[in-house]
């Protein structure tokens, strides 16, 4: 078990994933031309933690965009999260969203009606 | 010269255009774009909702130019003939309070009928069916090569809550120029 860190940069989000206190926050922005490559990692990280996760994970999810190949992409880590709650694990996918973004709440319902696992919709101000 | 160049700039002026670009669509451009736009969009003061919204529908937009755009045959004789151009336009304006952006790109004619069929059946979806059909092609569809994933064009008509305005222009037996005019009203 470790910590991942990824730097962001004007298309990709921050990712810091510390799979010793179960803690996964993916930050920024999330728009690259090919988001499968970039994503690829950390799916493979979450199948790591997947065979022996923390029994309490915590995910902040705090876009500012993101672009639909990503959408594709944030689906299969939610999927991997999905299956960790499926196994007994407590897991809440805390989704931010800036005050009046309705666009951004709406994306957060989206996967909340997709992938069986908690929920929190969160505003912050801008 | 060969363009009336002043034609061209009364033409823009007239459409207040902000921004517009012709020729090939690369990641490094993307980026360039957007920045620029980021910028134009904070210096205008336009209100946060706004300003993503323009952002977010921009970037389907252009990646869309960036994946589907077909290659053409370059226009001459010899060495030249056996060149491929990969060339698409794009231009973003704001004129009587909304934001207009325009993408063109050739298109092989046999994917005119296929790609107009997409688009008339998005056309005819309502706000909510718009949602459903999103969350069906997210959760079912797959990702295709090129990186996207059929979700841009349903995307782009639910987040402007207008149909998609399209044209097709035949160009040649093979080939067809595809417009898109995309609104987004503030």
């Amino acid at each position: 078990m470790e910590k991942v860190i990824i730097e962001g940069t004007p298309k990709t989000p921050t990712i810091n994933f510390d799979m010793i206190v179960g803690l996964l926050e993916i930050k920024g922005r999330s728009i690259p031309e090919n988001s499968i490559e970039f994503y690829k990692p950390l799916v493979e990280h979450l199948e790591r933690y997947a065979q022996k996760p923390q029994s309490n994970t915590n995910v902040n999810i705090q876009l500012e965009y993101f672009n639909t190949s990503s959408s594709k992409c944030i689906l299969d880590v939610f999927k991997k999260l999905e299956s960790i709650h499926k196994n007994g694990n407590q897991i809440v996918i805390n989704w931010y969203y800036e005050q009046d973004d309705e666009d951004m709440l709406e994306a957060g319902e989206d996967y909340q009606a997709i992938i069986n696992v908690p929920f929190k919709m969160i505003e912050v101000q801008e | 010269m060969m363009v009336d160049i002043f034609d061209f700039y009364d033409k823009m002026e007239r459409n207040n255009i902000m921004l517009s670009f012709k020729g090939d669509i690369t990641s490094e451009l993307l980026t360039s774009i957007l920045q620029i736009m980021e910028n134009k969009l904070d210096n205008m003061q336009e209100e946060p909702k706004i300003k993503r919204k323009v952002y977010n529908v921009l970037v389907e937009c252009l990646q869309n130019l960036y994946h589907h755009m077909d290659e053409i045959p370059s226009i001459g004789d010899g060495a030249e003939a056996e060149k491929k151009i990969r060339s698409a336009i794009f231009m973003i304006g704001k004129l009587d309070n909304q934001y207009n952006i325009i993408t063109g790109n050739y298109i092989r004619s046999r994917n005119v009928e296929g790609l107009k069929t997409r688009l008339d059946e998005i056309n005819k979806l309502s706000k909510e069916e718009l949602k459903d059909y999103y969350k069906l092609v997210l959760n079912n569809g797959e990702m295709s090569d090129k990186g996207g994933g059929g979700l841009g064009m349903i995307d782009i008509a639910r987040k402007t809550g207008q149909k998609l305005n399209y044209h097709f222009q035949p160009v040649d037996d093979n080939y067809s120029f595809f417009s898109l005019n995309i609104k987004i009203a503030q």
